[in-house]
């Protein structure tokens, strides 16, 4: 792997989260996080849908005029949603009944659409794949946050299995909606308050993120 | 069709590569060509996972009824036809769209009751359970809850609490919830409701209780294998 394809993917774990950083994709992460096994899941559905429609997309970009790129992008998404939809309800019933709409609704994730808008529409393939993988891996690190906190607040188990002692009164409310908000608010607040601490270094924009043309992170966290 | 609604929506940063004067025949071309393409994956993908999501539903439902029909020995479908049941679906029928209960018998050819499927509308959203019943003695033998997004933690004891799933073991009906402790003289007929889930709890009573009404003359009716 060149090094600017291995930049490409390191970029969206951590410097571009794309969850943490640039904000995308909020809607699973704050409904699907309350299990980690549902992370595990919507985690690997939506890592599977970015790479392979990224892919395609670099691949026949060239092919797409402008005007209905964005109509194509969707067209593409949603056929990969659709598909690991069905593949998921024939092979882990049980996980498509606790994802319920939410893997049909990848299809309008942001961090896709936005990836291929922002990427892998004007990148060779394998930047494009890396990128993606990038973004995947990212979200999925943010959601386990997300799920490993609120599962074990809130349910005072870790995948399914008791990690605090029987007497500790889960905070119900770490599994219900607002549990995400507070979670994702405090990690957001942690996050940002450990980049005012250090300041140059985290706030200068990255040459490379700006010169691909990525949503640049910084300032919209 | 500009550029400009599309990047605003997206907020992405740059324009795509402009595309000057592509003529629409061949923008719908590109478009219809891809649409085409994407249904053929679709319908394949559709077609591999039938079977298999089918061949799960199934073995899940055949699990639940012979969980709330405790055991039987072997089950049969009962299919509703007019107002009478028959074992057989009637040539021409659609089996999706015929409601359906099911029948399970003991080693010795005795009824051990009926299983039916019922669904209503809970705290939150549709909740889904089966629950398996003795039309004669007007008794459940025991319920499950096949689907439901009720709250985590307090509405989905009616999955999860044990003590409330055994209150339907043999409960008589029509079944009337109850806070726990305060009974209103019919233990019987009694249920404690779960604190926190009272509308949860009443919902599967209230669920049963349609569903015992409208199935049970039709049950006691069914002249078939294994009548008294």
């Amino acid at each position: 792997m060149s090094a600017t394809a291995r930049d490409d993917l390191i970029r969206g774990v951590w410097r571009e989260n794309p969850v943490l950083v640039t904000t995308l994709g909020l809607c699973p992460t704050l409904a699907v996080t309350n299990t980690v096994a549902n992370c595990v899941a919507m985690g690997l559905a939506t890592f599977f849908v970015l790479v392979a429609s990224c892919y395609l997309v670099a691949l026949v970009a060239k092919w797409i005029p402008g005007e209905i790129r964005i109509t194509a992008f969707v067209l593409i998404i949603a056929t990969f949603v659709t598909v690991a939809d069905m593949a998921i309800e024939a092979l882990a019933p049980d996980v498509h009944k606790a994802l319920g709409a939410f893997i049909a609704l990848i299809v309008v994730n942001c961090i896709i659409l936005g990836r291929q808008e922002a990427f892998a529409s004007k990148n060779p393939v394998l930047n494009s794949v890396a990128d993606a993988a990038g973004a995947g891996i990212g979200f999925m690190v943010t959601m386990l946050m997300m799920g490993t906190v609120r599962e074990v607040i809130g349910n005072g188990t870790l995948l399914g299995h008791r990690v605090l002692p029987a007497s500790y009164e889960p905070w119900v409310v770490m599994m219900l909606p607002p549990g995400g908000f507070l979670t994702l608010g405090t990690i957001l607040l942690l996050i940002k308050w450990k980049k005012v601490r250090k300041p140059a270094v985290a706030d200068a924009p990255a040459p490379a993120a700006a010169a691909s043309g990525a949503v640049s992170g910084g300032s919209a966290a | 069709m500009s550029n400009d609604p599309a990047s605003a929506a997206t907020q992405a940063m740059p324009a795509a590569p402009a595309a000057a004067d592509v003529p629409a025949w061949k923008l719908l071309a590109i478009l219809g060509g891809g649409g085409a393409v994407a249904g053929m994956i679709i319908v394949s993908a559709y077609q591999w996972s039938k079977p298999t999501i089918d061949e799960n539903k199934r073995v899940r439902l055949d699990a639940a009824v012979r969980e709330v029909l405790k055991g039987p020995e072997r089950c049969d479908s009962l299919w509703l036809v007019g107002d009478a049941l028959t074992p057989t679906l009637p040539a021409g029928a659609d089996a999706a769209t015929t409601d359906r209960v099911f029948i399970g018998f003991r080693k010795d050819g005795t009824r051990a009751g009926f299983a039916i499927v019922a669904a209503d509308f809970g705290f939150a959203d549709e909740v889904k359970l089966i629950f398996g019943f003795d039309a004669e003695a007007g008794k459940v033998l025991g319920f499950k809850v096949l689907g439901s997004k009720e709250t985590p933690g307090l509405g989905d004891g009616i999955e999860k609490n044990e003590a409330f799933v055994k209150e339907f073991d043999g409960v008589a009906t029509p079944i009337a919830g109850v806070k726990k402790g305060s009974s209103r003289g019919a233990p019987d007929h009694e249920v404690d409701t779960i604190t926190g889930a009272t509308i949860s709890s009443k919902t599967v009573i209230r669920i049963i209780n349609g569903a015992v009404e409208k199935w049970q003359p039709k049950l006691r009716a069914y002249r078939g294998e294994g009548a008294r």
